[in-house]
């Protein structure tokens, strides 16, 4: 049997109309409000139409109506079935206070890894350092390894004049834009089964444990301390929360203890997911503009001391966010 | 091996399909908003180079920030405020959507971007196209991870018949039994291959276009015994028209 579409159409077309007035308002409406008697009518419209594509589907291989019928069952149905928040207000204040350090510590495991294989990249670096000096040209990049720790010391105290004078908000934006782009890499490469994500984070704790191992060894410790806590103190638990949302990422993939599909798994990181890039995005920009306008400060005009107490400070606050925000 | 259209069955059994964009419509759309971004980068540095008179300092600040949020923030913005498309999707009528058919949230956008990171390495999004080569739905390594595929949708108007069917008269109306038998007789399937024969006819070849209908109004004829006053003076074409207008509308000849 092969249905009259003529008559069909005829008698389903107000029907259709009114469904495809009513998800296009909802598509537009950033926060849309229905009446319960309105919610009815679109709930009957939807199955109405989803009827009349079944009946087509059937008795007729039309393709022009039967298109229209599917676009407009597919666009009914995300507005129908979707259960997840779909508010498009973002909440900042909540967002900051309560969401982030609440996902934070959802995960806080998964940040446990990430500092646990940053520390032992740590130790490597350290111990490369220690036991074959020449390994400096492969672990400390960006010009430390041409000079010693000490050398680079006197030259930075006895400096008369300022050599980011002018530069550095540009400096600031280059380290803010940077350390994100290495921070998402380090999160998307979660895909890779968290492989990629732990192979960065190994490589950024050989650097910073070949570094600190250098300058401690020299006698520097004070200056190396001065020099990386102010904005370390917020870089380096960025860089690990960037970890911890890719080993999230691997976590959704791998599955481990969990029964449902891969596709259930990911949907219920992705939103975590991107609660931490924004987190670990904002503390990468006030690492940048502490590095800038602060740590590339040193004595005299800087007094270590209290380098090193902003550094404290900043790391006890931020502790204190993390661990006991939104409870 | 990949599949043309993503099938999506609701709770109430009614199964719709998605059509599935391919590699090379997704790379081209990429491509202009590769170029889209160019162009948003150049006028950026347009603004900042008149900004670099009063202070070459803000200028590359301003620069270097602009061209931050232009790469990363373009195609995310853009599909937040376009419900899954950017200028390149909207060129090609490409849309992301929820691989469930469901609603297109804020966070599975910003995951698909995120991981464009990834995507595009090492070089020209290789790894994002051979995942989107190899993978059944099409989808790069940000789209599996934000559960998301990426649709063709051409514009769904409201059905117009009125191309289709035949005019004011129709010769298979005179016999209205035989057109019952015809309209018994014919599967939806060979009914789709005369309407879809009618929707493309302007775009054959004339020769290829008349040995189409030949052959079609042949198979048609061979149906139901139809008496020669009912085909005289009909052309092929026109006789697969009354056959769509007999099959697809029953009521028309009580009128």
């Amino acid at each position: 049997m092969i249905i009259d579409l003529d008559r069909f159409i005829a008698a389903e077309r107000p029907a259709w109309i009114e469904l495809e007035t009513m998800v296009s308002r909802l598509e537009a409406d950033p926060n849309p409000r229905m009446s319960l008697e309105e919610v009815e009518r679109f709930h009957a419209l939807y199955e109405r139409a989803a009827a009349s594509l079944a009946k087509l589907a059937t008795f007729s291989a039309e393709p022009e109506t039967r298109r229209f019928l599917e676009s407009l069952v597919a666009r009914a149905y995300g507005e129908i079935h979707e259960t997840r928040d779909s508010r498009r207000r973002i909440l900042v204040l909540n967002w900051f206070i309560r969401t982030l350090p609440q996902t934070f510590r959802r995960h806080v495991r998964a940040f446990y890894v990430a500092a646990a294989i940053t520390l032992s990249g740590c130790a490597f670096g350290a111990m490369a350092t220690a036991f074959d000096p020449d390994s400096r040209h492969a672990t400390m990049p960006f010009g430390h390894d041409r000079l010693r720790p000490s050398e680079r010391v006197k030259e930075e105290e006895s400096r008369a004049s300022d050599p980011l004078a002018g530069q550095r908000s540009t400096f600031s934006a280059f380290l803010m834009t940077h350390n994100i782009r290495v921070s998402v890499l380090t999160l998307a490469l979660g895909m890779t089964y968290g492989v990629g994500t732990i192979l960065l984070l190994f490589y950024n704790g050989v650097v910073l444990g070949a570094i600190s191992f250098d300058y401690a060894a020299d006698g520097q410790t004070g200056f190396l301390m001065g020099w990386l806590l102010p904005h370390g103190a917020v870089e380096i638990p960025a860089i690990l929360i960037a970890g911890q949302s890719g080993l999230v990422l691997a976590l959704a993939l791998v599955g481990w203890g969990k029964s449902i599909p891969i596709a259930a798994r990911l949907r219920e990181a992705s939103r975590d997911i991107v609660t931490l890039s924004f987190g670990f995005a904002l503390l990468l920009a006030w690492a940048g503009f502490v590095e800038s306008f602060l740590s590339q400060y040193h004595e005299p005009v800087v007094p270590y001391e209290a380098k090193i107490a902003f550094g404290a400070l900043e790391l006890l606050l931020l502790c204190f966010y993390l661990g006991r925000s939104g409870r | 091996m990949r599949a043309a259209a993503l099938a999506i069955k609701t709770p109430e059994g009614i199964v719709f399909s998605q059509h599935l964009a391919g590699p090379v419509t997704r790379f081209l759309a990429w491509f202009i908003d590769f170029l889209a971004i160019s162009v948003l980068t150049m006028a950026l540095g347009q603004t900042a180079q008149v900004l670099g008179v009063v202070s070459p300092s803000a200028a590359a600040t301003v620069y270097t920030l602009g061209y931050f949020v232009i790469s990363f923030g373009y195609a995310i913005l853009l599909e937040w405020i376009w419900r899954g498309q950017t200028v390149g999707k909207k060129l090609f009528r490409l849309r992301v959507v929820d691989a469930e058919g469901m609603r297109l949230q804020f966070d599975q956008i910003v995951t698909r971007n995120l991981l464009r990171a990834v995507d595009m390495l090492p070089a020209f999004y290789f790894i994002g196209g051979a995942a989107c080569w190899f993978s059944r739905k099409c989808q790069r390594l940000g789209d599996i991870a934000a559960n998301t595929v990426v649709i063709r949708s051409p514009l769904a108007a409201e059905p117009d018949l009125t191309q289709l069917l035949a005019g004011k008269f129709n010769s298979l109306r005179q016999h209205g039994r035989l057109a019952a038998r015809l309209r018994q007789r014919v599967s939806p399937a060979e009914a789709s291959t005369a309407v879809q024969a009618l929707i493309r006819r302007d775009q054959f070849e004339p020769a290829a276009r008349v040995a189409l209908f030949a052959e079609l109004a042949s198979h048609f004829r061979a149906k139901v015994d139809l008496p020669p006053e009912a085909t005289e003076g009909v052309s092929d074409e026109q006789f697969i028209r009354n056959v769509v207008d007999v099959v697809y509308r029953t009521g028309a000849g009580r009128r």
